[in-house]
């Protein structure tokens, strides 16, 4: 049956399958392994308890993102229990020969945005990591998700894991985006749709053309929202975006070695006539810049609308409620005007250097609102570099906006960047559940735009005003 | 190596009729900062379970001695989130050995499974029953029973059953570990990979 039309998805997992266990999951081989601070030393010292090694140490990477500072970054980390984290990692990773881009390395930032950016995450890749946004390599073809430190135990001790194949999805959008409608809000409107829960079970790919047209930055934060509707994965067709974007990264493949690659590479797309177990369309002009009312990411609408009355929504009445409760919103608000006290700019869907120029774009020419706290944290040093010689920073810092060091910072405030209680946040980041930005913490999931609006109007804004 | 084996549990249990419990609830970002599995117990819901003063909170459930048991029983979409196996090393330190829902998240499953904690997942109509059955009477049992795939509350006789892949369902009954299974295999892995 070699002939069949075979997915995308279906492609890349078959031939990662090392064994087939009856009536159990698959030994699934994993090409690319990612590891953090925070996720990891549990999984080494299981290795050491059990007295086993690491047994391809050139297949995984470790870089610090979770915990970093995001200022003064060149001082011993005050928190000694992230401190320690830290530490960990660097000896871990000498101990066992693993590459590791811990802080102040040119190279460092967060694991899904350097990953990509150095040329390590490839098409046809099994990728994996002890984060949940590990989805965010899909953009490349690739298939890539977030496991348990169990896991990650695994990985280093064998390169594998022992994964159920699940069961495929394709999301289809055609047409033409609005004005001011970003990747960001492609993905929050799919989420809305498709409720937190509605892609569990599957992996998810991503078709149409407005997927095609997007740059690789904006098919990584489509991708790296594919958990919060519960998908595993997503993952994009390579094409001759994805293979520019690659060319040339410091671990890609070079000379001959690139030409095979990239004949293979060629073939990774889903055959015509191929079957999936769930398809669903969306067209481009129903989407609207996108924000998030509630304590989860499924619970999103359009800027211009209002608040769902819980009989609209699936689920049950006590969770709505609970949920616009602890978010100080009643059924019917309309979300603009809204006061915003914080905006955060960053994370490992939104800190990439696309997303700097789009804040950019809205904030140039006008000025931070005074009661609002912003910030803007890049998602590498990369990234960091990119914006100083753009001239982004300069925009930045006459428009009152200081520049912060990478990590994932506020995205899930385990460092000192924690919004305060009560307060409300819009944040390009990926979760507005209770507490996450800080306990108390009340997110608004937005665009680079969206959150570039409310920063100089100090309100929730629709961000075409400004274009 | 990694847990203990499981086979019949028979245990009052701890209701939490919310839905999308997300692993952010189950155990904050903030406590992730131990490097050995050991006191995630302690901050277990700590948000819902203490204020800000560190007080507990009176009106949530772990802090009701009306309820206890080594079953959690959870609404729909429970462990959605971050992929932080921390929650469920939470949910067996303090003492869980078995989460009921109508729907699991993907991850939180596996690391469940992982850790030695039976993710029971029922119809949404028999996760009514499970809740009606402990509002009734706090004290109410449920039988978990690994062998014959069947959870059956005990005053109503009301019994269904839940699947579980057979190489898990002998893992859990056995104590056995996936890197058990991965080690044994190392050479047919290098094999493969010398391929690749």
């Amino acid at each position: 049956m070699s002939n069949s039309p075979t997915t995308l998805f279906d492609k890349v997992w078959d031939s990662h399958v090392v064994r087939k266990i009856e009536d159990g999951p698959d030994v699934f081989f994993i090409d690319r392994h990612f590891i953090h601070e925070v996720t990891s030393p549990v999984a080494f010292l299981g290795l050491e308890q059990r007295g086993i090694g690491v047994m391809y140490p050139e297949r995984t990477f470790a870089t610090a993102d979770h915990n970093t500072p995001t200022i003064n970054q060149h001082l011993p980390v005050d928190d000694p229990l992230s401190a320690n984290q830290l530490q960990q990692l660097a000896t871990n990773s000498a101990k066992y020969g693993i590459s590791h881009w811990g802080l102040g390395d040119p190279k460092n930032g967060i694991v899904h945005v350097v990953g990509p950016e150095n040329g390590i995450t490839l098409p046809g890749f099994t990728i994996v990591c002890g984060d949940s946004h590990t989805s965010t390599h899909g953009a490349f073809g690739a298939i890539a998700f977030g496991i348990g430190t169990s896991e990650v135990e695994m990985v280093l001790s064998s390169q594998c894991i022992m994964q159920p194949k699940p069961k495929k999805m394709r999301i289809n959008v055609n047409g033409q985006l609005g004005k001011g409608v970003t990747p960001k809000d492609v993905a929050l409107y799919i989420i809305s749709k498709l409720s937190t829960s509605g892609a569990t079970g599957y992996f998810v790919e991503y078709a149409g053309d407005v997927f095609e047209n997007m740059t690789m930055e904006g098919r990584m934060t489509v991708c790296n929202l594919s958990i919060e509707m519960g998908a595993r994965g997503g993952m994009i067709a390579p094409d001759q975006t994805t293979f520019d974007y690659i060319q040339g990264r410091p671990l890609a493949p070079k000379g001959a070695d690139w030409d095979t690659q990239l004949a293979y590479w060629k073939t990774l797309k889903t055959d015509a006539g191929a079957s999936f177990d769930e398809e669903i369309n969306f067209k481009a002009s129903d989407i609207e810049p996108m924000i998030t009312y509630g304590t989860n990411p499924g619970m999103g609408m359009g800027i211009s609308k209002h608040i769902p009355k819980a009989s609209e929504v699936e689920g049950g009445v006590a969770t709505y409620e609970k949920s616009l409760d602890y978010m100080g919103f009643a059924e019917n608000d309309s979300m603009i005007g809204k006061k915003v006290d914080y905006v955060f700019i960053g994370s490992c869907t939104n800190g990439r250097i696309e997303d700097f120029r789009a804040f950019a774009s809205i904030v140039k020419g006008h000025k931070k609102a005074d009661h609002v706290t912003a910030w803007v944290v890049p998602g590498s040093h990369i990234v960091e570099a990119q914006i100083k010689e753009e001239g982004i920073l300069d925009i930045l810092t006459e428009a009152g906006f200081v520049l912060r060091q990478p990590g994932c910072s506020a995205c899930l405030a385990m460092n000192d960047d924690k919004i305060p209680a009560g307060k409300y946040a819009v944040s390009t980041s990926n979760r507005n559940f209770e507490g996450r930005q800080g306990p108390g913490s009340r997110t608004l999931l937005a665009s680079p735009l969206v959150a570039a609006a409310a920063a100089i109007t100090g309100v929730v804004t629709d961000p075409r005003e400004f274009l | 190596m990694a847990y203990d084996s499981f086979s019949v549990l028979k245990s009052s249990a701890v209701p939490m009729p919310i839905e999308n419990v997300d692993t952010d609830q189950i155990i904050p970002a903030r406590f992730l900062k131990a490097t050995e599995r050991k006191g995630f117990g302690d901050n277990l819901f700590r948000d819902w379970r203490y204020d800000k003063n560190d007080q507990p909170k009176q009106d949530f459930v772990l802090n009701n001695p009306t309820y206890s048991g080594k079953i959690l029983v959870g609404g729909k979409n429970f462990g959605s989130g971050s992929s932080r196996e921390h929650a469920a090393w939470a949910i067996y330190d303090y003492g869980f050995r078995c989460v009921v829902s109508s729907f699991f998240a993907d991850i939180f499953r596996g690391n469940a499974i992982n850790v030695g904690i039976l993710p029971v997942q029922v119809s949404p109509e028999f996760l009514h029953e499970i809740f009606t059955a402990i509002e009734k009477d706090p004290k109410t049992e449920l039988v978990v029973d690994l062998q014959a795939q069947t959870i059956t509350i005990v005053a109503t006789g009301a019994s269904e059953s839940f699947a579980i892949n057979g190489y898990k369902k002998h893992n859990l009954l056995n104590g056995f570990d996936d890197i058990d299974y991965l080690q044994a295999m190392k050479s047919e892995i290098a094999d493969f990979a010398s391929k690749r």
